[in-house]
């Protein structure tokens, strides 16, 4: 195998999001020389898409607000599955993060009194997420890469070199984290050496030596048909976490939105704001019914109204009128509309319609709704006051990721590796809130980036070798679809299409391991994804290996495929309903499922990727039963909320 | 709602060379000019280089040249084209091209890294920032930039005049200088770094005939010439052509002499 | 695969031998040489104009009106006008016409104008001729140097236009007279006099330099309320500098026109009372 390029870095950081900048930013000022790498160019990450804000009791709109009502908020919307130590890090750390976010040259919206200023969101007790207008993400990422910017003048003044300490090596994918053999370290699974990587732009492949490795890679919903994440999230960092020998938790948790565009196909996936629905935008199948008044569970059912007109008058006299049932909570909503459409009645794109249009006057629509109205007027050059758009659940975030120690956001089992972000599994639980995802990126992504420092710093000069076999495997690997034709296993069969391989994976997850699962439907994805797994590894490229896209989709198929199984074999193994995972035929919340973590670990470790049998497919899960809450923090909930969530044993310790 | 088979001109090449490639290629309602290149890709040409990321005109990665004018593929609507019209995607013409629609942005990021960052004011620590909504405002609207780089690629000092990309930052970092300019806590001429003077010294702003392209291109609408660029020469007049401020500075900073010299 | 071209080998612009191998100065399909075509005939028509008003040194005063491109008149050679814009500042040496004299600051601010280096930058120089189409120069170097960096006087055309538009203003209510002087009248140049005033204010209060100077130079606007509030009203009207310049600029032509016709007879101004 030809000589691959070499580096040597302290840290490297995969994904240059908000958590994979936080977290560079902090290994470079703690002394360690550090790399990021990215798919996409500098400053494009996804974290830009995020509107709302960022949550940290800050108490600037509210005084009333700490840290502790921030934690209770937390671990109701994730249903007490969260780690709960990082939900306590989280909530007394984000004020802080956001205010050096300041000192950084952030700009966010201010009170009256010129502080930052707070605005309310969906499970949050008080006013409590800093933002900008509705583009707090972009802030968030210009502002991080602004900062990585100022370090490498620093360095540049007393260098000469800007990228002496920092260096941002862009458009380049990791396909795989190296070990040391474990003869070499003592430790079973083998320490973090480097990274093997190739520079999108040329084909060329190199490989970071580095003791320690940070993922921030973000989220999986390209493995879903409709998402409103970008081509970047393929599940990467989970897929490199889990061939690296460490534990994926909780990967069953996938927060759909139930309502995101589905035509256009131009924005097919992208949210359409909850408010819509607030403010009388109402839900209609292709019969034109408005079908929510059938799917109101009986827990809710005195709750809300129960005839259109009753519905119709609550906008007007929410006092004595009920809810009209458009507003029931997100995974009722989601799974009527999933219903609606698998009954048919769905509208010509795979959706429902959700009609403004017929409810207001086109210039109220307008002065209530003006991003929406110009979201679809300029996006799909649809006039919503005239038309009624057609939404459908979209796969927003996943809650699941790789298990991390709370305090060090270090990977379990795997010595040097580290996850930040929402390549990170725990903080969120069962359903992340609104908000909480820019404050985990920035908290999480600075422990990741100070223990990596830290843990590389005293590795400083025994650091684990690279694995020369390793490289030349990764190497193999990584080259496989430009000889797809040869037949990979001595036979003569036609090479796939990528494409058609993505677009058979994502309509499978879509459609049998999406917002409502049955069994029968999850042991039909693990075959699907059996039969995609031996097709992906016939997966052919034309062309040469300079900025070809056909070849980076063939390369992330095997990193779609790993966590989608991860994804079907969690939640086929759950049986209950909770937060961002509904069982159709164990649809309630189990108390005695509140402490079980299930961990998926790679079947065979040792690299071997074939196994095609659905039955045993490449993923083993693993219960673990979690630590128990600490009891000051218990404290912080009344007694009766406590014996909802926790098991009877629980409650008693 | 209809389809119709539609001709494409799309440049395929690299820095060897390259020319435009015919494609006649479906086209649905609603769909935009990123969605044609990616069906082009997975039925046609799976190795046509392109890049993109968010699909909602919000990262700013797919730009490119459509019927000449530099746009977001992502944001352009197909209908708004003649379906008899032959749509021509070339890439940026500005940068030197990678391969395909491609081109290698790093002019910029070279840019960026000559503008000197947000300088903090000391003596304020974290939390203990007030700045009030209207001292905000203006660096805010800069702040919406998604860095396109359309205003770089379409700005003819650049464009048309390889040799200045060394002395001119464009509209893009000359914005950046003004926004640090104007953001009421920066310190940055405390330290004796005055950013209008450098603007004009260290970044080129004199190159800018202000002739507005970049606030044409922009698809964030952010009035790059008016809002930024001017009044950072109206600035850079007031440090440098002035004579009252002149004097009235030569006054002021007698006691002051001795300090770094700006620029840093 | 493509078409084969080679990469071409001129230098410099869209055509640089590391840029994609594209041969057309630009693909535009639109009618973009529209603007500044439109542009460059709006601009000679009045150049042509006003230099022939400017220099024939005549017809400029009927009374009570007074041409503005005469105003302030400052020379010996001037018409007297009572209670007019006369200011013998040149005395008898002054031979041609004098217009000249005061012409030099309204040019002079239109010249440095940001729009109007805009409009003749692209319309008479074509760098660019429009946005995305290749100029035809080798080379370019803005404005950092003689000349061109003489723009930079703008401001001080601007505080010499606030004189001119002052005076302006006075013959505006000067025309509030009749042919003998008389106060309380009105006629049809009355009102062309309002109008064109009107749009000079806005267009000169409009300018980017202004907009710099009553507030746009502050850091802190929340320290100086009148002040932003004086930006905030520039920076509105701002928005239409192009708009203004073009309505001013026709505007003070037609008071001119409008004087000289009354001036040589062709008109009797419409006198309401």
């Amino acid at each position: 195998m030809a000589a691959v390029e070499r580096q040597q870095w302290d840290v490297v950081v995969v994904g240059a999001g908000g958590a994979g900048l936080r977290a560079a930013i902090e290994a470079r000022e703690r002394g360690a020389r550090t790399a990021v790498i990215c798919k996409s160019l500098f400053g494009k990450a996804h974290t830009v898409m995020a509107e709302g804000g960022i949550a940290a009791a800050m108490a600037n709109a509210n005084e009333h607000d700490t840290w502790q009502v921030h934690f209770r908020d937390t671990l109701r919307g994730g249903k007490f599955l969260n780690q709960w130590r990082m939900a306590e890090l989280h909530a007394q750390e984000a004020p802080d993060r956001v205010w050096e976010l300041e000192t950084w040259g952030a700009l966010f919206d201010r009170t009256k009194d010129g502080r930052i200023s707070q605005r309310n969101f969906g499970g949050h007790e008080y006013p409590r997420l800093a933002h900008v207008g509705d583009r707090t993400g972009l802030e968030l990422i210009r502002t991080l890469q602004q900062k990585t910017v100022a370090l490498q003048q620093e360095d540049f003044r007393e260098t000469g070199d800007y990228e002496s300490r920092l260096k941002v090596f862009q458009e380049c994918t990791v396909t795989r984290i190296l070990k040391d053999t474990a003869s070499d370290s003592g430790s079973a699974a083998g320490r973090v050496s480097g990274v093997f990587a190739y520079d999108r732009e040329t084909g060329r492949f190199f490989v970071l030596e580095a003791p320690a490795v940070v993922l921030a890679t973000g989220g999986i919903g390209k493995s879903f048909k409709v998402t409103s994440n970008s081509w970047e999230y393929t599940g990467d960092g989970h897929a490199l976490a889990l061939l690296a020998g460490a534990p994926l938790l909780n990967m069953e948790f996938v927060q759909f939105h139930p309502t995101g565009m589905v035509w256009p196909p131009s924005v097919k996936g992208i949210l359409v704001t909850e408010s819509v629905r607030g403010d009388g935008g109402v839900l209609r199948n292709s019969e034109g019914k408005r079908f929510m008044f059938d799917y109101v569970p009986d827990v809710f059912k005195e709750k809300y109204a129960e005839s259109e007109e009753e519905a119709d008058r609550w906008y007007e006299d929410p006092d004595r009128n009920r809810r009209p049932p458009e507003l029931l909570p997100r995974d009722e909503v989601a799974r009527a509309i999933n219903a609606e459409v698998k009954a048919g009645r769905g509208s010509p794109h795979g959706g429902v319609f959700l009609d403004v249009s017929t409810r207001m006057p086109a210039e109220v629509i307008r002065r209530r709704l003006p991003s929406m109205y110009h979201q679809f007027k300029e996006l799909a050059d649809v006039d919503i006051t005239a038309e009624a758009m057609e939404v459908g659940p979209t796969c927003h975030y996943v809650m699941g990721g790789v298990a991390v120690d709370s305090d060090t956001a270090a990977a379990r089992g795997v010595p040097g590796l580290y996850a930040a972000g929402e390549v990170a599994g725990g903080m969120h639980g069962s359903n992340r809130l609104g908000g909480n995802s820019l404050s985990d990126l920035l908290v999480f992504g600075r422990r990741a980036g100070w223990h990596a420092a830290e843990y590389a710093r005293a590795l400083a000069g025994r650091r684990p070798p690279v694995d020369d076999v390793q490289v030349d495997a990764a190497a193999a690997e990584a080259l496989r679809p430009f000889s797809a034709e040869a037949g990979g296993d001595g036979e003569t069969v036609s090479p796939e299409n990528p494409y058609t391989l993505h677009q058979e994976l994502q309509q499978a997850m879509n459609d049998l391991v999406g917002i409502i699962r049955r069994e029968g439907e999850m042991e039909q994805a693990l075959h699907k994804l059996a039969e995609l797994r031996a097709r992906a590894r016939r997966a052919g490229v034309e062309g040469h290996r300079q900025f070809n896209p056909g070849w980076h989709l063939a390369l992330d198929l095997r990193n779609m495929l790993l966590v989608s199984e991860c994804v079907a074999r969690a939640a086929l193994e759950r049986t209950e309903s909770r937060g961002g995972h509904t069982r159709e035929d164990h649809p309630a919340m189990d108390r005695a499922w509140r402490n079980v973590n299930l961990l998926c670990t790679l079947a065979d470790p040792a690299g071997g990727l074939a196994a095609a049998d659905p039955a045993r497919g490449q993923i083993r899960l693993a219960r673990e039963t979690t630590e128990p809450i600490r009891p000051d923090l218990l404290a912080l909930f009344e007694k009766e909320e406590l014996v909802k969530y926790l098991a009877e044993e629980e409650l008693y310790e | 709602m209809s389809s119709y088979e539609a001709r494409f001109q799309v440049w395929r090449g690299d820095e060897q060379g390259g020319g435009l490639e015919d494609f006649t290629v479906e086209v649905n309602d609603g769909e935009v000019v990123l969605d044609i290149v990616h069906r082009l890709q997975a039925t046609q040409a799976p190795d046509l280089a392109v890049r993109w990321n968010c699909k909602a005109g919000k990262c700013g990665s797919c730009s490119a040249e459509i019927n000449g004018r530099p746009r977001l593929m992502c944001m352009t609507r197909m209908s708004v084209f003649d379906r008899a019209e032959t749509v021509t995607i070339t890439p940026l013409r500005a940068f030197p091209v990678i391969r395909d629609l491609v081109t290698d942005v790093g002019f910029n990021y070279e840019k960026a890294r000559e503008v000197p960052a947000f300088v903090p004011p000391s003596g304020l620590g974290p939390g203990e920032y007030r700045m009030f909504q209207e001292d905000v405002d203006r660096a805010q609207e800069f702040r919406k930039c998604i860095e396109c780089f359309l205003c770089q690629n379409t700005c003819h000092v650049v464009r048309d005049h390889e040799e200045n990309k060394q002395a001119f930052a464009g509209p893009r970092y000359l914005m950046r200088v003004a926004e640090l300019d104007m953001h009421p806590l920066d310190a940055a001429a405390e330290t004796g770094l005055e950013r209008s003077r450098t603007a004009q010294d260290d970044h080129g702003l004199g190159y800018c005939n202000i002739t507005k392209c970049c606030t044409e291109v922009c698809p964030e609408g952010i009035r790059i010439t008016d809002n930024a660029l001017i009044p950072l020469k109206e600035r850079a007049v007031d440090r440098k052509y002035d004579p009252l401020v002149w004097l009235g500075a030569k006054i002021r900073r007698r006691p002051a002499e001795g300090r770094a010299p700006a620029g840093d | 695969m493509a078409t084969g071209t080679e990469p071409q080998q001129n230098s410099g612009g869209v055509r640089a031998r590391t840029r994609a191998a594209i041969a057309a100065p630009h693909l535009r399909t639109d009618r973009w040489w529209l603007a500044p075509a439109v542009t460059a005939a709006g601009l000679l028509a009045f150049v042509v104009y006003s230099t022939w008003r400017a220099f024939a040194g005549a017809d400029y005063y009927a009374a009570p009106y007074v041409s503005p491109f005469y105003s302030p008149c400052l020379a010996e050679n001037c018409r007297t006008m009572r209670a007019g814009p006369n200011a013998d500042l040149f005395g008898s040496w002054w031979g041609i016409s004098p217009a000249i004299i005061i012409l030099i600051f309204p040019l002079g601010f239109r010249l440095t104008c940001y729009y109007y280096r805009k409009a003749y930058y692209r319309a008479f120089w074509a760098s660019p001729p429009a946005c995305a189409v290749a100029e035809p120069h080798r080379t370019y170097t803005g404005e950092t140097r003689f000349p061109l960096i003489l723009q930079n006087v703008h401001r001080y055309f601007f505080y010499a236009a606030l004189l001119v538009a002052g005076v302006l203003t006075y013959d505006t209510v000067l025309a509030f007279r009749d042919e003998h002087y008389r106060w309380g009248h009105m006629g049809l140049g009355s009102l062309v006099f309002l109008a064109n005033i009107v749009l000079i204010w806005a267009y000169t209060l409009s300018c980017h330099s202004c907009r710099h100077i009553v507030g746009g130079k502050l850091k802190h606007f929340s320290r100086h309320p009148v002040r932003y509030r004086a930006w905030r009203f520039v920076g509105r009207l701002n928005a239409r500098h192009m708009q203004l310049a073009w309505a001013s600029l026709l505007s003070v032509a037609f008071a001119d026109f409008y004087v000289y016709l009354v001036a040589s007879g062709v008109l009797d101004d419409p006198r309401f009372f």
